[in-house]
C-alpha cells in the first residue's frame, strides 16, 4: 500500500466542558489516498471541524494519531505544516496588510522568499488581481473568502484541506474556485473537503466519510453510495397534512414532499395514500436519489455503519 | 521578503509603523506633556542628585518609561487582537518554532519602544534647547550603559506583552493587566522621584521592582550617578528578563490558550 495522503488512526478527542466531558470524537479512523478528492460531510457538530483542527495542529488530540504523508502531525508537526494547505472554516484576515503583503508574509513564514511568479498566478486563479494592492478591509465576504484559499496554497502543499470554503460564496465564484481546486486535484494534489453543500460534494468528491456525533457512520465511494441508496425518489408538492400512513417515511419542505420508492408499484401505492385522504398532489416528478437522500438515510440510522 | 522568523519580525514591525501617528508620535506627545507639566511645576522644588536639576533627571526617566511601555504594547496589542479577530491562524498553520515567534515579536516590541524613546529623548531636547533658563545637558556620560538598559528593559517588557497578550482572552483583561501590573510598577520605578526621597517601607518595596532597577541604570548612563549599583541593577534586570523570556517560550511551547 502506498502513504496514505491522509491517516486518521483511532483519532478521539474529549472536551471538559461546564457541563462534564463531551466526547466530540469518538476513534475516527479512515484513510485518504494520493490525489483523492474526499469528502466529509456531517451534520452541525458532528465533529468536522474538531478533526481538521486536529489535522492541522490548531487542537490536539486525546488520543489517536493524525500523519499526513506518513508525517505525524503532532510529534512531527513543522514538517507536517509544510505538507498541509488548510484553508479555515472562519472568514478571518488581517487588517494591517494589502492583499500581496499578506501572501508574501505567508510565503516567509514557510521560508519561501522570492514567491511573487506563484503569487500572482494564485490571484489570477482566484479573480483577485486587481485586488493586489488593496487593504483586506476593502475586500467582500466572497474575495476574503477566496483569499483564505490563496493563503493555504502559498507553500504549494500537496495535500489541501478545505473546511467549508463555499459558505456565503455566490454561485458564480463557487464556481471558479472549484474550478481552480479540481485543476489542483489533477495535477496530482489530494484535496479533504468539507461542506454543507451535497451536491458540489457528489459532483466533486470521489469518495465520502460521514460523521455523526463523532463518528464514522458512513464510508465509501461516492457512486457505492448513491448505489446503496433507495433508487428512486417520488417527489411532489401538498397544501394539506400528509395521511399518517406516508408522513414516517417522507422528508418534509415546507409544501413539498419527497419519498424513497423503489419500484412502480410502490409510487402507485403513495399515490393511492395521498387520493384516498382526498388529497391532490401537484408537480409530481421521479427523480433519481441523490447524495442529500443518502445523507439524510445515514443520519436517520437507516443505513448501517460501512467503516 | 524575509523568510521564516525574520518575516514574522518585519510584519510585526510594519504593522506598527502604518499606524505610528497612534504607536510612536502619540506617545511622544505624552512625554513631553509629563516633562511640560512636571517638569515646569517641580523644577525649583525637588532635589535629586547634587549637580542635576530636576528636569534633566525626568527626562532619562521619561525615555526609559516609553521604551518601556511601548514594548509592552506593541507585543501584548499584536497578539491580542490576533487571537480576537482570529487571523492569529495563519501563524498557527506554519511551520514556525515557538523560538521564532519568541525573537520576532519580542524583537519587533524592542524596535517600537527603541524607535520612541529615541522620539521622546529628542522631542524633549528640543524643549530644553528652546528654552533659554534651564541649563540642561543631555549628553549621555555613559552611553553603552544607557544603550543596555534600554535594550534589556525594552526585551524584557516585550516577552511580558507577549505573555499578556497569550493569557488575556478579551481586550479588558489586557487593560486590567496594563492597569494593574504595568502601571504601578511604572510609576513606583522611580521615573519621577529619586527613591531616596521616599519614606523607608516605600523604598524598601521599590527595591523589589524589576522596573526600578531598569529606570536606575539608565539614569546611570546619563549622569554617572544612580540609587545603586549599576552592575547591581544589570544583575536584576538580567535575571528578571531571562525568567520572562523562560515562561514566553514555554507558553509559546505548550500553545497556551492559542492551540485547544
Amino acid at each position: 500500500m502506498p502513504t496514505p495522503a491522509i491517516s486518521f488512526q483511532s483519532v478521539s478527542k474529549t472536551f471538559q466542558t461546564a457541563k462534564g466531558a463531551f466526547q466530540a470524537l469518538h476513534e475516527v479512523s479512515f484513510d485518504i489516498q494520493e490525489g483523492e478528492f474526499f469528502g466529509l460531510l456531517g451534520p452541525n457538530g458532528a465533529g468536522k471541524t474538531t478533526l481538521i483542527s486536529i489535522l492541522a495542529g490548531l487542537a490536539k488530540s486525546s488520543s489517536g494519531h493524525i500523519k499526513v504523508q506518513g508525517v505525524d502531525v503532532a510529534s512531527q508537526s513543522a514538517q507536517a505544516r509544510r505538507l498541509l494547505g488548510i484553508v479555515p472554516q472562519e472568514l478571518v484576515f488581517d487588517p494591517f496588510f494589502n492583499v500581496r503583503e499578506a501572501l508574501q508574509f505567508q510565503s516567509g513564514y514557510f521560508g519561501i522568499r522570492r514567491n511573487d511568479a506563484w503569487i500572482d498566478e494564485l490571484l489570477d486563479s482566484l479573480g483577485l488581481a486587481d485586488k493586489a494592492n488593496n487593504n483586506m478591509r476593502q475586500l467582500s465576504g466572497g474575495m476574503k473568502r477566496r483569499m483564505l484559499v490563496a493563503q493555504a496554497l502559498v507553500h504549494k502543499p500537496p495535500v489541501i484541506v478545505l473546511d467549508e470554503p463555499t459558505a456565503g460564496v455566490d454561485v458564480e465564484l463557487r464556481q471558479t474556485l472549484w474550478q481552480f481546486i479540481a485543476k489542483l486535484n489533477k495535477q496530482g494534489h489530494s484535496v479533504l473537503l468539507t461542506t454543507h453543500y451535497l451536491e458540489e460534494a457528489e459532483a466533486l468528491c470521489n469518495r465520502i466519510a460521514m460523521l455523526k456525533q463523532g463518528q464514522v457512520v458512513a464510508l465509501d465511494s461516492t457512486s457505492e453510495l448513491l448505489k446503496a441508496a433507495s433508487s428512486n425518489v417520488l417527489r411532489f408538492k401538498l397544501d394539506a397534512q400528509l395521511p399518517a400512513a406516508l408522513a414516517g417515511k417522507a422528508r418534509v419542505t415546507g409544501r413539498i414532499v419527497q419519498l424513497p420508492a423503489n419500484d412502480a408499484a410502490e409510487i402507485e401505492r403513495y399515490l393511492a395514500a395521498v387520493r384516498e385522504a382526498g388529497l391532490v398532489a401537484e408537480d409530481v416528478e421521479i427523480r433519481k436519489a441523490d447524495l442529500e437522500d443518502v445523507f439524510l438515510d445515514v443520519m436517520a440510522g437507516t443505513q448501517g455503519a460501512r467503516a | 521578503m524575509m523568510t521564516g522568523w525574520t518575516a514574522l519580525f518585519y510584519k510585526e514591525v510594519l504593522r506598527f509603523w502604518k499606524v505610528g501617528f497612534q504607536t510612536v508620535a502619540a506617545p511622544v506627545l505624552t512625554a513631553v506633556l509629563y516633562l511640560l507639566i512636571f517638569g515646569h511645576v517641580l523644577e525649583d522644588h525637588v532635589q535629586v542628585y547634587n549637580g542635576v536639576n530636576y528636569t534633566a533627571f525626568l527626562i532619562p526617566g521619561l525615555v526609559m518609561m516609553s521604551v518601556l511601555q511601548n514594548a509592552f504594547a506593541n507585543s501584548s496589542s499584536s497578539m491580542v487582537q490576533s487571537k480576537i479577530m482570529g487571523n492569529l491562524v495563519f501563524l498557527l498553520l506554519t511551520p514556525l518554532s515557538h523560538w521564532s515567534w519568541f525573537f520576532a515579536y519580542t524583537l519587533s516590541a524592542m524596535v517600537r519602544g527603541m524607535v520612541v524613546g529615541l522620539g521622546v529623548l529628542l522631542a524633549t531636547g528640543l524643549f530644553i534647547w528652546q528654552s533659554s533658563s534651564l541649563h540642561v545637558s543631555l549628553l549621555p556620560q555613559e552611553p553603552l550603559w544607557v544603550l543596555v538598559f534600554a535594550l534589556s528593559g525594552a526585551a524584557m517588557l516585550g516577552a511580558l506583552g507577549l505573555i499578556a497578550g497569550l493569557w488575556a482572552e478579551k481586550f479588558d483583561q489586557m487593560a486590567a493587566f496594563q492597569n494593574f501590573v504595568i502601571m504601578p510598577m511604572t510609576f513606583l520605578s522611580g521615573v519621577f522621584y529619586s527613591i531616596h526621597s521616599l519614606p523607608a517601607f516605600w523604598q524598601g518595596v521599590s527595591h523589589l521592582n524589576p522596573f526600578f532597577y531598569m529606570i536606575d541604570g539608565f539614569r546611570y548612563g546619563f549622569f554617572g550617578q544612580s540609587d545603586v549599583s549599576p552592575w547591581l541593577s544589570l544583575g536584576v534586570v538580567g535575571v528578571s528578563l531571562t525568567l520572562v523570556s523562560a515562561l514566553a517560550l514555554h507558553l509559546l511551547r505548550i500553545g497556551f490558550k492559542i492551540r485547544g
